[in-house]
């Protein structure tokens, strides 16, 4: 699946004390499906509710209770199945998987062990420098979440909190086809991108909603892959990076040091960035998949999976490709803008019939600079969409200097108001009438001879201090253009 | 007022409907007859108070002529099925005092059509068993015994109250559950009609789960007619249910015409046992000839897998068993027996919940569920499973119904096989087919034996057609004439 040529790989090889290294990664994320209700029963779902408030008789598992597959899950997991391009199953059959834990009423976990929902797909990785690569999606199934294990509130006691009991998981597994921390930063950001374009999981790492167990192994540039260990439940992309890095380090060190690597699962410690090896349990679990008899194999319509394939939104790399044929933007450009729907729509209706670049340009620079400053969203934007278009109108049209732009921005930040209306009251307004700028660039010839003399003799690169002189004797009102034009004209007399 | 609880369901609906006596007088009649059988211990749980407020609103309803289908008849509902507010065992200590804030769907059928809950009957315990001696709540006594032997017999199991409840006259009809045998082969050891439905006509939900793919509910009644009457209540698509089936359920009480000329009625050979009892062999040639004089046609059917039901089904069952009653945990109710680890607290809780049979089919499903040998056991059993379902469906290519012996033999005395799990086990040679196979089977009475012990005959029919196995089983019970009643009936 992967698409990597050596000459890309190169540049992500580790050099340990023995020569270069190179990390391979998968990732398993799990992926709390967006939807109202649990994957087996009509319970609520909402994030922060007082423990246990969220519980049906189906998620505490009372004797006689039955699991009803909620049909809109299965939607969303067709959604993002048709969204990672992957195969979708029209049968797939649910498996009990048996293991006793407290925070798992059942006693059993409801998942797809042998026939997941979703088969084989991709998923396009974007690097920096606008470059790309496909990474292989293994599969996608669905899976119930267990409740939550409270350790903290009696010395003695474990408290247990069900409410995510029972709540729709997807799992989704990538291919080995990772090469560097950054790569596996790009794969979940994409990933994420991804589900919120579909609205099949809001991606909030902070609640849990997205956790991703991370696959490491190493091994020498076209070795076979070597012994990986699984880090489990990273919950933010920073970390995923950092445990790749910190995982890929110590099992080169341990290789070059003469020991080997053993499979296990680890955790990572993120104050300390480092990942450790979980308690092993003496036995080895033994989950006992089989079919779970409660409920019967899932069949899909062709019409199901048409309806929900015909009502797919654009998703993140036909709007990048658009982006770049439409309004001429880069593949940096174009991949930044479209990672958050919000964004990529924000572009849309403030560039819409006018020039991409440059709205491009003030979004990913001077509005997002105001964004990250104080924190707030694009859909918070104080400045809308709208607004910078008018901006940009006034722009075009020569109202306005790009340097005067820069003031009317942070006006317009700061106030509120339109461009127009503070271009107005300010008195912004280009000076395009030829009279003062003849004025201010006579004047200017006038008080700086030695410099006249010097563009004279020949250093025609002058002629950028000249205007300059001039943009600021007008108060940076004057066109820059028609400057140019008149210093030339005078100083070439 | 003995005659009261002599009467069949039918009868008692058709008095009650003419006002012959009241709901409160029928009641009043049976929850006498539930104190008066304490000794046969076929109740965990007895519901006088609730059985009392339940027939005075039946009578209410008869008054003002909004009567339903089963106004004021005294039923008995097995302890595997969740009542709400009213303590369900599953005949377990691990349950413990367990009471449900839920009716499971097919005893809140009975009731929404007018039906009275006199009590909670006794079973093996979670329905493992085929005597009813692994409840933890005692073993059931038969209200039938051997001629001059006044040892206690076996009622059979697992519903082995709500047969012996049914048998000893302290209701009119009683649901049970069926896994390989469970309501028929009790039906057949007191001399009583039971049918298994087909798998998916009754709601599963709020029944205590044994094997989900196996179990179905289905009633016990003294006559055809008495549960053809209650399946029609009790049967219907439950959402909550993924595995019941949308169909509708028709008036089977109709299906009792009488009339059986023309139809093909299958005689397996297979089930024509080494070592089967002389008794057995000859109900079951009267059967035959019982259903031929009646204008049907024997016809020689061959189910050739029929040898690997019984090692599959004890497969099966426990595999799904072992992870049904993993939520016994002592975590969130029932029994808890606190430990020093988690770990500790499950064994202990589940050592001591647990009764031995219950924790030897736990033993039996973990294993043969483990990495290793899921292969060699689960996947193979289910492919036998698979075989029996396509035996069946070759032999209706041919036949309308199938009839075969109940069981291997009689009712034995309490004690009498439990030392030896296997001899137990081969109680369901004759029902667990049906079961895997997912068919409607039913047992009628059709003799005593040379003891005076009641035998049961089972006719199976094709999935979703028990018009048609109750239309053969009512000609059988109108040709057996079986009018004896055990000593033990109030």
């Amino acid at each position: 699946m992967s698409t990597t040529t050596a000459s890309a790989e190169s540049k992500n090889l580790i050099e340990g004390k023995t020569g270069h290294w190179e990390v391979v990664i998968g990732l398993e994320v799990h992926a709390q499906v967006l939807s109202k209700s649990k994957l087996f029963s009509g319970a609520a779902i909402a994030f922060g509710a007082e423990p246990n408030s969220q519980v049906s008789l189906v998620d505490a598992a009372m004797p006689g209770m039955l699991p009803v597959i909620n049909g809109f899950c299965v939607e969303q997991a067709v959604r993002t199945g048709l969204g990672l391009k992957a195969q979708i199953n029209m049968r797939s059959v649910f498996d009990r998987k048996n293991y006793f834990y407290p925070d798992l009423p059942q006693g059993y976990q409801i998942s797809q062990f042998t026939q997941p929902i979703v088969g084989r797909g991709e998923l396009v990785l974007d690097l920096p420098g606008g470059e790309s690569r496909t990474v292989g999606i293994t599969r996608l199934h669905l899976e119930q979440d267990a409740g939550k294990s409270i350790h903290d509130q009696d010395p003695q006691l474990t408290f247990i909190d069900l409410n995510r009991s029972g709540t729709a998981l997807m799992e989704i597994v990538s291919e080995p086809d990772m090469r560097s921390a950054e790569e596996a930063a790009a794969y979940l950001k994409k990933l994420r991108s991804i589900l919120r374009y579909l609205g099949t999981c809001d991606g909030n790492m902070d609640e849990g909603s997205l956790r991703a167990d991370v696959n490491v192994s190493v091994r020498k540039p076209g070795a076979p892959f070597g012994t990986r260990c699984e880090i489990k439940n990273v919950n933010s992309i920073r970390f995923v990076q950092q445990a790749v890095e910190y995982e890929a380090r110590r099992q080169i060190e341990l290789i070059e040091e003469g020991g080997t690597v053993k499979q296990q699962t680890r955790l990572f410690d993120a104050n300390r960035g480092e990942t450790r090896a979980m308690r092993t349990k003496e036995e080895a679990h033994d989950y006992r998949y089989f079919p779970d008899p409660d409920l019967l194999p899932l069949e899909l319509e062709p019409d199901f999976v048409a309806r929900i394939k015909a009502t797919l939104p654009e998703l993140p790399d036909e709007k990048k490709a658009r982006f770049m044929k439409d309004y001429g933007l880069t593949a940096y450009d174009a991949g930044v803008l479209v990672a958050e729907r919000a964004s990529a729509d924000y572009f849309e209706a403030a560039a819409k019939g006018r020039d991409g670049k440059s709205a491009a340009n003030w979004i990913m620079g001077d509005l997002f600079a105001v964004l990250n400053k104080t924190g707030v969203g694009i859909e918070q934007s104080p400045v809308s969409a709208e607004a910078l278009g008018g901006m940009l109108d006034l722009l075009k049209d020569g109202t306005i200097s790009g340097r005067i732009a820069k003031d009317v921005f942070v006006a317009m930040v700061e106030t509120g108001k339109p461009a127009k209306v503070i271009v107005e009251e300010k008195g912004l307004k280009q000076i395009t009438d030829t009279g003062p700028i003849e004025a201010a660039a006579d004047k200017v010839i006038a008080d700086n001879p030695k410099q006249v003399a010097t563009y004279k003799g020949g250093n025609q690169n002058l002629i950028g201090w000249f205007v300059g002189q001039v943009m600021k004797a007008t108060g940076g009102k004057a066109n820059p253009g028609v400057v140019n034009e008149i210093l030339k004209k005078k100083l070439a007399e | 007022m003995s005659a009261l609880t002599d009467l069949t369901l039918a009868e008692a609906r058709d008095g009650l409907k003419a006002k012959k006596f009241s709901a409160a007088e029928l009641t009043d009649a049976h929850v006498k007859a539930v104190e008066a059988a304490r000794p046969l211990n076929a109740y965990i749980t007895e519901t006088p108070e609730l059985a009392k407020k339940l027939a005075a609103e039946s009578d209410a309803r008869i008054a003002s002529g909004d009567a339903r289908a089963l106004e004021g008849v005294p039923l008995a509902i097995k302890d595997l099925f969740c009542t709400e507010n009213v303590r369900t065992t599953a005949a377990s200590k691990i349950l413990g005092n367990f009471i449900p804030q839920y009716e499971s769907t097919v005893s809140g059928k009975l009731l929404a059509a007018g039906a009275v809950s006199v009590g909670k009957t006794n079973l093996d315990e979670f329905a493992m068993g085929s005597s009813n001696a692994t409840s933890a709540f005692g073993a059931v006594a038969n209200p039938w015994k051997r001629k001059g032997d006044n040892r206690p017999l076996v009622p059979g199991g697992s519903s082995g109250g709500s047969a012996a409840a049914v048998a000893a006259r302290t209701c009119l009809g009683a649901t049970g559950t069926d896994t390989g045998g469970s309501i028929r082969q009790p039906a057949a050891f007191c001399g009583i009609v039971g049918i298994k439905p087909t798998y998916g006509r009754c709601s599963r939900w709020g029944i205590v789960a044994f094997a989900s793919s196996l179990d179905q509910a289905g009633p016990f009644a003294r006559t055809v007619r008495d549960t053809a009457i209650l399946l029609r209540e009790m049967a219907g698509f439950d959402a909550k249910d993924s595995t019941s089936v949308e169909k509708a359920v028709p008036d089977f009480e109709k299906a009792l015409t009488g009339d059986v000329r023309g139809l093909r009625i299958g005689i397996p050979k297979e089930y024509r046992m080494d070592g089967m009892s002389r008794e057995i062999e000859d109900l079951w040639a009267k059967g035959i000839a019982w259903l031929k004089d009646a204008g049907a046609t024997p016809v020689d059917i061959s189910l050739p897998h029929t040898k690997y039901a019984l090692p599959a089904y004890y497969i099966i069952a426990p595999a799904e068993a072992s992870s049904n009653l993993a939520r016994y945990d002592g975590i969130r109710y029932g029994l808890r027996v606190p430990g020093e680890s988690i770990d500790d607290l499950y064994e202990n809780t589940r050592g001591a919940g647990f009764g031995a049979e219950v924790r030897r089919r736990v033993m039996i499903g973990t294993y043969v569920l483990s990495a290793g040998y899921y292969d060699a056991y689960y996947l193979k059993a289910q492919k036998v499973r698979s075989l029996i379902a396509r035996d069946f469906e070759e032999a209706y290519k041919k036949v309308d119904a199938i009839l075969t012996p109940t069981a291997p033999s009689a009712a034995f005395a309490l004690g009498e096989k439990s030392d030896d799990p296997i001899t137990m086990y081969l109680n369901d040679v004759f029902t667990v087919s049906v079961n895997l196979a997912g068919l409607p089977g039913i047992s009628v009475p059709a003799g005593l034996s040379s003891d005076g012990l009641p035998l049961g005959l089972q006719v199976i029919g094709r999935p979703f057609d028990e018009e048609t196995v109750f239309r053969v089983a009512g000609v059988v019970e109108s040709q057996a004439k079986f009018t004896a009643k055990p000593d033990g009936a109030a």
